[in-house]
């Protein structure tokens, strides 16, 4: 019983930063324009957190420190989305290319940079203040789930928050109307007085920046600091998470949820001794697998937007 | 003299302009952020320059850096030009060293015959992932891009997982090395280049190249897939079996990915090493059939420029301490330019002649989940 409300809060910390990412991979996507820029925008963020942190650490900021990272990394991750806005929205260049240009010049960027901040050091220096879970007095001290759901990091509850936000958004007011019907119908939205590709422009600045969060989770919570591993492969599990979820902000909470639990059995499972024999490497198998086997039950009735990586030209059918 | 002037034609399409001109803003933003980083540029990019060119050893390591770009390169123009798209490429190399591998440390085989054994089952291995892709796509209907990206990451989890369960080199994070009869080295070649890896995927990669022109322009198979590239509709009304042409276009380009995978097991590291990503080199062949507008020549071109760029980018931090990735910044940015060539027009007003409808244009059409 124990171990499982263990396993729930490892779920969430594991989870955290893929909610984060899928959130912005959702918006972006359901603007109509596709994101593979995800895993680029969560290494400027994974940076910038690392950075800004450390720097601020040294200035004396000791428990704001981290948070100061977190919020500098949206910003700082807003050049990269514009280079994807830029190029797939107002110039029409392949999107999928565009966001592989992200990815190649987000891991390289910072790269280079870490290098030339830290001396030719290959991660930045460790981190002394990151976050640390917070219990809510009360709650927490019930059995299970208190544990489970009360003793968390701030940001998993921020990132619950967002997911409840953007799917209010979304689905409640009219601004997500339009951003809904720019993914789905660009043309009827022009005509309908929606500014299309301001909309689509808006939304992957928004997207890549919430995406960015979830890089810097990464690196608060669990790395303590950056280095040319701290993102491998996360910002493609969350895009995995939006497809899993089928393009509802629910929907991408929940598979992120899930693909946190892969994460978090694999390090609950090396207690168990049948489990030792079993490579370590299935877990991390299992989120594309399964999207996979998703993808090839449910494909026949799409739910993808309908515009999605399609360029909107006025005035073209 | 005729063949002169058409040669010079080439130079008025404005789509080789768009790729010398991202070339070099990609170069001088290089240049620029080097210099904000209190580098020396100059110094940066001539000790690049020594190193790809400097001795023996470095031209044949240079040469050896090119090899998979060209066919990575070829693997995504390959579907490019039917109107499909391969990034699934990262993960059909692992597939590939997976088969060699497996030939190689498992099989007794005679030399020679160990050797092509090991490259077939490689290519085969690359070939089915790749058209898993397409299988998916055609009998699913799931969109390729997205099945790229979840077999590359699924692919290398599984070499993973085999290497561990069945050739692990106990204390590395490696697996055991092939057999000697496996190897694809050409040693006069090698004592030549005084070391340098070079190995017999060198010829299969140029003969694949003249291959590919061929099999483009001069035979049915290519026909029909240019026809499926230009539009679906049409090529089946025109009587094309158009899943058929996915799935062939599909298995050719994952054989050129598994081939990349093969030729670094066999003739580069004897080994596979569990490494926490793929290689990058299949996302590296976007940029190369990007830039080389998906023609032979340009591909050629293209491998050559990035495939120099990235080894002498070693060379850049001996030379002149600039960390190395200053040259990823580079081709990625040369990308940026190439993918979005608009971007050019306006910056330089470019002539709307012939546009890269290739890529830009259709590189989007049909991406729905």
């Amino acid at each position: 019983m124990e171990m499982i409300a263990f396993l729930i809060n490892g779920t969430f910390v594991f989870a955290t930063a893929l909610i984060f990412a899928a959130l912005g991979g959702l918006i972006t996507e359901r603007a109509g324009v596709i994101n593979l820029g995800l895993e680029g925008f969560m290494v400027s963020g994974a940076f910038t957190a690392g950075v800004v942190t450390y720097y601020a650490e040294q200035a004396g900021m000791a428990g704001a420190a981290p948070w100061i990272g977190f919020l500098a990394a949206p910003i700082f991750t807003l050049l990269f989305a514009l280079l994807h806005a830029i190029a797939s929205v107002r110039f029409k260049a392949n999107q999928v290319i565009s966001g592989i240009v992200v990815n190649m010049l987000a891991a390289s960027s910072t790269f280079f940079f870490v290098k030339l901040l830290f001396d030719g050091a290959a991660e930045t220096p460790l981190l002394h203040n990151v976050f640390s879970k917070i219990s809510i007095p009360v709650l927490s001290e019930l059995p299970f789930v208190g544990v489970a759901f009360f003793s968390l990091y701030p940001v998993t509850y921020i990132a619950i928050a967002l997911a409840i936000i953007i799917y209010f958004v979304m689905y409640r007011t009219p601004l997500g109307l339009r951003l809904r019907a720019v993914g789905e119908h660009p043309g009827s939205a022009d005509t309908a007085g929606v500014r299309v590709n301001r909309l689509r422009f808006l939304a992957v600045l928004a997207g890549g920046m919430i995406a960015s969060l979830g890089g810097a989770t990464v690196t608060l919570t669990m790395n303590s600091s950056f280095t040319f591993h701290t993102i491998s492969g996360q910002g493609f599990i969350a895009l995995a998470a939006v497809i899993f979820g089928r393009w509802h902000p629910i929907g991408a909470f929940g598979a992120a949820l899930f693909f946190g639990v892969a994460q978090a059995v694999k390090d609950q499972i090396q207690v168990v001794e049948a489990a030792k024999h079993i490579p370590n490497e299935i877990f991390y198998l299992l989120p594309y697998v399964l999207t996979l086997v998703v993808l090839i039950f449910t494909s026949k009735k799409s739910s993808s937007p309908a515009a999605l990586g399609v360029p909107y030209e006025p005035g073209k059918r | 003299m005729a063949k002169l002037k058409s040669l010079m034609n080439v130079f008025r399409q404005e789509s080789i302009w768009i790729s010398i001109i991202s070339i070099f803003l990609g170069l001088l933003i290089g240049a620029i952020v080097m210099l904000i980083g209190g580098y020396e540029p100059i110094l940066a990019y001539q000790s690049m320059i020594e190193k790809i060119v400097g001795n023996p050893y470095d031209i044949g390591e240079t040469i050896r850096s090119i090899m998979p770009l060209i066919l990575t390169g070829l693997a995504v123009a390959v579907a490019f030009r039917g109107g499909m798209f391969n990034i699934g490429v990262e993960g059909q190399i692992v597939m590939g060293s997976i088969g060699a591998l497996f030939v190689g440390y498992f099989l007794d085989l005679p030399p020679v015959l160990h050797a092509i054994v090991a490259i077939v089952v490689g290519a085969i291995f690359g070939g089915l992932w790749g058209m898993l892709v397409a299988w998916l796509k055609t009998s699913r209907g799931i969109n390729e891009v997205v099945t790229c990206i979840m077999l590359n990451w699924s692919a290398l989890y599984i070499s993973h997982i085999v290497v561990r369960m069945f050739m692990m080199e106990e204390g590395t994070a490696r697996s055991k090395l092939i057999q000697d009869s496996a190897s694809i080295e050409i040693p006069f070649l090698i004592q030549w280049f005084d070391g340098a890896r070079i190995h017999w995927g060198f010829i299969i990669t140029m003969l694949l190249l003249v291959g590919y022109s061929f099999y483009m322009n001069k035979t049915k198979w290519g026909y029909e897939l240019r026809a499926v590239g230009s539009s679906k509709h049409a090529a089946h009304y025109a009587g094309i079996s158009v899943n058929k042409t996915i799935h062939r276009t599909f298995f050719i380009s994952g054989m050129m990915g598994g081939l990349v995978g093969t030729f670094e097991i066999l003739g580069v590291f004897k080994y596979l090493a569990i490494a926490p990503t793929t290689s990058g080199l299949g996302f590296d062949g976007i940029a190369v059939a990007l830039l080389g507008m998906n023609t032979a020549i340009g591909i050629l071109l293209a491998a050559a420029l990035f495939g120099a760029l990235m080894y002498g980018s070693q060379g850049m931090s001996f030379g002149a301490d600039v960390p190395g990735e200053v040259i990823r910044m580079v081709v990625s940015i040369i990308i940026f330019f190439a993918a979005a060539p608009g971007m050019l027009r306006v910056l330089f007003k470019l002539r709307r002649s012939t546009r890269r409808k290739e890529v830009s244009a259709r590189g989007n059409d049909s991406v729905s989940h």
